[in-house]
């Protein structure tokens, strides 16, 4: 049994390291999540790792009680269910770390995208954030053809793939560094502490708990 | 050859028919001994007639037209075809009503989450009881009828639909902002919620209160904490606990951020969960508005178990080690 009750999902990759330091500061023991990268389950403190965007879904499930996740991963999957029940998964905290930009950039100097928009009347963008990018658009009138890319998005601009893309940004660097700028930004996304919303209820106490102490923390 | 059927319905085979079976048996036996007497309503009913309960309710996914050109809907619950049916067959009987079903719902789903289309539901409707006793019957006949499916670890989270409402009220939120508020609270967005309190134009005692309040839930403690703009809802929620039996009241969680999707809730509002299932595994609440819409005015409260869910719980109760919740 963990020593908080829960079963917590730990997204690895670049949320990882800040996610195990706010786990240590809240005093809850992390053993070998941080040495071990080959074992997925740390049963005897509770957590469990994986990829950021499976986190809501283990959450969903039940699987884990609680986890840490992207805004970013939230906003691409977590949109309201068609039949009315909400949504699956409770979103408890902002965590503040793992600040990122979700930003639509294009290559340097005039805008192709622009351009792609006035004479051909429809922008393809490429993204790994097909739902989120295809709401902006929507949301913003103007048609687009989205094209969901699992690599470096960076890539897909400077081959003529696409004429602008869709996705986060941190420094900016990767950004310069393939000749992109930055023409809109359409939302700022930061670490979240998530719940099952069965557990939220259930384990209300060792919740509420946790809460309070990253309150203090 | 293999032919499939559409995502989200299934095929059901003996061995697991057997268990079902076995289950809605237990449940129908709880309902009937309670004196809640089966009804059946037709899955296709007309779209406009339907709509008339539209209070927010779940919205039908699935329309045809009919021979004539009538719009025809798939029923996505059994409370709303059960108000036009009391409307249009009781509208003489003396009240309290009291209807048990077994019956499919239809509703639409996300790709690949596992959504159903097609889900039975077992539930009770009781038209003509007001709040408490009526809410605390019902309440029990749940409690009675997991106890007879053999559910060991369950909960019922109780909560109030016109809680949050009255709070906003007292606290003088301006209206605009209100859907915005409870949508986030729907969907468990209490950073969107917090940030939403962030740009509200009153106290900052109000915007605490209206951030806190919802996330208070646990036993009937809860119920004591609580003042002045919550007093009215929160008392009703104590006269519910006053009436239930022993045994049922510790299988309750008070929960004050409790709301249900369909919007035709006007009072107590309620979900069952399982600690085996990730999920609720069934619902209901009051809602005492709906039957007037189809014309016999009268307050109702009613549940429904989602059988599949129910089943799954009692399968995975078997595989949990014994611990204590």
């Amino acid at each position: 049994m963990s020593p908080t009750g829960l079963v917590i999902a730990v997204p690895r990759g670049a949320l990882f390291e800040e996610t195990l330091g706010w786990l240590e500061r809240l005093g809850v023991p992390i053993g070998e999540a941080r040495t071990n990268d080959r074992r997925l389950l740390f049963e005897d403190v509770g957590l469990i790792t994986m990829r950021p965007s499976d986190v809501p879904t283990y959450v969903a499930a039940g699987a884990a009680d609680i986890g840490i996740t992207g805004k970013d991963v939230l906003m691409e999957q977590g949109d309201a269910a068609p039949n009315g029940s909400g949504r699956d998964v409770y979103e408890l905290r902002d965590l503040g770390f793992g600040r990122c930009t979700m930003v639509v950039a294009s290559v340097a100097g005039p805008d192709r995208a622009a351009e792609a928009l006035r004479r051909l009347g429809v922008i393809r963008i490429a993204t790994k954030y097909p739902r989120v990018a295809a709401a902006h658009f929507e949301r913003t009138g103007r048609q687009v053809e989205i094209i969901e890319v699992k690599g470096s998005v960076e890539l897909a601009p400077l081959t003529g793939l696409v004429e602008a893309i869709v996705d986060l940004t941190a420094t900016g660097t990767t950004l310069r560094e393939n000749n992109l700028v930055v023409r809109e930004t359409l939302a700022v996304c930061t670490a979240r502490l998530i719940a099952n919303p069965v557990a939220h209820k259930l384990k209300a106490a060792a919740i509420d708990e946790l809460l309070e102490r990253s309150r203090a923390a | 050859m293999i032919l499939p059927i559409p995502s989200g319905t299934r095929d059901v085979l003996p061995d697991e028919m057997g268990e079902l079976r076995t289950l809605t048996e237990r449940l129908r036996a709880v309902f009937s001994a309670a004196g809640y007497g089966e009804v059946y309503t037709p899955a296709l009913e007309y779209e406009a007639v339907i709509t008339r309960g539209a209070l927010g309710g779940a919205r039908p996914a699935y329309r045809v037209f009919d021979e004539n050109g009538e719009v025809l809907v798939l029923r996505s619950d059994m409370t709303v075809p059960i108000a036009r049916l009391v409307a249009s067959r009781y509208q003489a009987s003396d009240p309290p009503l009291r209807f048990a079903y077994f019956a499919h719902c239809y509703r639409g789903v996300r790709p690949q989450r596992g959504q159903p289309r097609e889900f039975l539901q077992a539930g009770i409707e009781l038209i003509g009881a007001a709040a408490p006793a009526g809410t605390a019957e019902a309440v029990t006949v749940l409690c009675r009828a997991l106890d007879s499916a053999g559910l060991q670890r369950y909960r019922v989270g109780i909560g109030d639909a016109s809680l949050y409402p009255a709070l906003m009220d007292a606290l003088s939120v301006p209206g605009e902002l209100r859907p915005r508020l409870l949508r986030d609270l729907g969907n468990g967005d209490f950073v969107g919620l917090e940030s939403a309190l962030v740009e509200l134009p009153i106290e900052p005692r109000s915007r605490e209160l209206l951030l806190s309040v919802p996330q208070l839930r646990g036993g009937p403690d809860v119920l004591h904490g609580p003042s002045g703009p919550v007093a009215n809802a929160v008392a009703g929620l104590r006269a519910i606990h006053e009436l239930l039996d022993a045994d049922v009241a510790e299988r309750v969680i008070f929960d004050l951020g409790l709301s249900r999707a369909p919007g035709y809730y006007t009072g107590a509002v309620f979900e069952v969960y399982d600690p085996a299932v990730g999920m609720p595994i069934g619902g209901g609440g009051r809602y005492d508005h709906l039957l007037g819409q189809f014309g016999r005015a009268l307050p109702a409260v009613g549940f429904a178990l989602e059988v599949e869910k129910l089943h799954q719980a009692l399968a995975a109760e078997e595989r949990l080690p014994e611990v204590a919740l």
